[in-house]
């Protein structure tokens, strides 16, 4: 499959020294939705204000369907939406304003701009606000104007720059239908998000970045991978029965049973089957262990073994240089 | 939420992609008509931005105008002020570009701008653009209050000739203010950074005071800065005098001329290069 947004080896030092991207390579197929994930000041935006012709990269390249982004910027500006963490609206004008500005803007006919704008304010339930200024404007609708004035000109690929920051549950579960309604029909998604569960629920692949470097690249199953399987915490009671349970287990997978304690431990790599496999052969055994746990090693757990910290630890030395 | 399609990467009906200097035009008047409707949703910012002008006019009027000794004008000291009235208040209301360009940036709708197929030289025009517009408002103002205080001009087709020749300057000062609004944090800081310039040119000139009252090592910057030449040939085209309007017209064109070739580009560049 083509790629729809390729970078390679982007470079970005703002003013007084900061570092924001230090070679970023990415490639995200078409029709698939990629996540860039990592904690405050990563260099996220930073990737995607270049991805999106806002700002030029010191060194590297990045091509958006083919066109580079520094070279032919106006065609990749042409065939591409933004909607930021921002909330990049006008607040002086209305939400049908904006978006019909939007759609004259990206070259729509007047006629089109208008009949797209009501189309967008019904989609995203604010047909009601339309024609009150963006100043009187929850946060919530704001964003979602915002994503609404991204996706005017039907735009075949969208950078959503933290969509779901700051927002309600009700309203980030809505975006996420958004999103995969957009891929639905076709369209390349590259978002960024601090949102493990977010980056798990709705990317393809993802990035993993750290102080402007890519550190783990994959499908979130090949991240979680890399640090062994979902286990299965199997409570026998008393050490003895563990101890008997661990017999019985034992040799029939490729990933041994350890004890510890009470508890026998099962490294799930082949899936349910090892559940239902381990319970039968328990029950057979007159063995049926007093409690079940399962843990999945999240996408936290991955940060954490990759970088060291937590991907919800703020960091102020790498801060990204935007407002 | 409803089930309209929200996007898929589908063909829309469209204008072609070229940069074209007629798609430059009508992507600037987008943008000037978004800019004067921020002006008119926030009436406060246009009603102060009159206020100051009468204020200014009734000040020279009545306050230091008895003071003031100008001779050959019909009308007296309210038909020598005025013109400097005009100067002063368009030169001060192009200041509007240096702070609508930094709370664009500011808010982050530059940003978007600048992801968007639209002709990079539009943001900067459509808000010079709507600069001028409302001055044009702010000069009918003033010319009710100058009419009311005893304001009389020479002919009409005169005053209409000074009018538009001070308009032209302000909208090259826009671009000039452009740079600073494109070069402060923040819109607060650029409406500081543009009083430092402003106040040494309209103050520094003929426009309260005859310029023969100055010391000399000034007259020469009061009569040949541009804000000098303009007022000097707003004065000889409202009201007849003193002197001839030619040269002072020849060198107002002249300092436009100067500004925009200077300083448009530089905004231009400033609006590419700025990175937040």
């Amino acid at each position: 499959m083509a790629n729809a947004v390729e970078a390679t080896e982007l470079v970005k030092t703002f003013k007084g020294g900061v570092r924001a991207l230090e070679g970023v390579s990415l490639e995200v197929a078409e029709g698939t939705v990629f996540g860039l994930l990592g904690p405050n000041g990563a260099g996220k935006t930073t990737a995607v204000r270049i991805l999106t012709t806002i700002l030029a990269p010191d060194s590297g390249s990045a091509r958006v369907l083919g066109h580079d982004v520094v070279h032919e910027a106006a065609q990749v500006r042409a065939s591409i939406g933004l909607a930021g963490q921002y909330a990049a609206v006008d607040e002086n004008l209305t939400g049908r304003e904006n978006l019909r500005m939007v759609g004259q803007l990206t070259h729509l006919t007047r006629k089109v701009a208008s009949a797209r704008a009501d189309e967008l304010l019904a989609r995203f339930e604010l047909t009601d606000a339309a024609n009150r200024s963006v100043k009187t404007y929850s946060g919530g609708m704001r964003r979602r104007l915002d994503l609404a004035a991204a996706l005017v000109d039907r735009p075949p690929v969208l950078f959503l720059d933290e969509p779901t920051t700051g927002l309600d549950p009700y309203s980030r579960v809505a975006l996420w239908g958004v999103i995969e309604e957009l891929t639905g029909a076709g369209a390349t998604v590259l978002l960024t998000t601090q949102y493990l569960e977010e980056a798990d629920r709705l990317a393809d692949r993802l990035a993993v970045v750290d102080h402007g470097k890519v550190i783990a690249e994959g499908t979130s199953e090949e991240l979680k991978a890399r640090l062994g399987a979902t286990v299965l915490d199997l409570n026998m009671g008393d050490d003895e029965r563990a101890k008997q349970a661990l017999g019985v287990l034992a040799g029939r997978w490729p990933r041994e049973p350890v004890l510890s304690g009470a508890t026998v431990e099962l490294q799930l790599d082949g899936g349910a089957r090892v559940v239902t496999e381990a319970l039968r052969v328990l029950e057979e055994a007159d063995l049926v262990p007093s409690t079940l746990a399962m843990r999945e090693p999240s996408l936290n757990d991955v940060f954490l073994a990759l970088t060291g910290h937590g991907a919800d630890a703020d960091q102020s030395d790498g801060k990204e240089a935007t407002k | 939420m409803s089930t309209v399609t929200v996007a898929g990467p589908t063909e829309m009906p469209r204008a072609g992609l070229r940069a074209t200097p007629w798609r430059a035009a009508l992507d600037s008047l987008v943008v000037m008509e978004r800019n004067l409707i921020a002006y008119r949703r926030v009436p406060e910012s246009l009603f102060f931005s009159s206020v100051q002008p009468i204020m200014f006019v009734l000040l020279f009027r009545y306050v230091f105008g008895g003071a003031i000794k100008v001779i050959g004008f019909r009308g007296g000291y309210a038909n020598y002020l005025m013109p400097g009235i005009y100067v002063q208040t368009v030169a001060f209301g192009s200041v509007a570009t240096s702070i609508g360009l930094a709370e664009d940036l500011q808010k982050g709708i530059i940003e978007r701008f600048r992801a968007l197929p639209m002709a990079r030289s539009a943001v900067l025009a459509g808000r010079t653009l709507a600069d001028l517009v409302r001055n044009v408002f702010v000069v009918l103002i003033i010319t009710a209050v100058g009419y009311a205080v005893g304001f009389r001009v020479e002919g009409l087709a005169g005053f209409l000739a000074g009018v538009g020749l001070l308009l032209l300057f302000a909208y090259c000062l826009s671009w000039g203010f452009a740079v600073i609004g494109l070069s402060a944090p923040n819109s607060e800081t650029a409406q500081v950074m543009a009083f430092p310039v402003l106040f040494p040119l309209t103050f520094a000139a003929g426009t309260f005071v005859p310029v023969s009252s100055m010391p000399g090592w000034l007259q020469g910057f009061a009569n040949y800065q541009p804000v000098g030449e303009v007022v000097a040939a707003a004065r000889s085209l409202m009201v007849g005098g003193p002197g001839p309007a030619a040269n002072h017209v020849i060198g107002t064109l002249l300092w436009c001329l100067g500004v925009l070739v200077v300083l448009a580009p530089l905004a231009v560049w400033r609006y590419r290069t700025r990175t937040t």
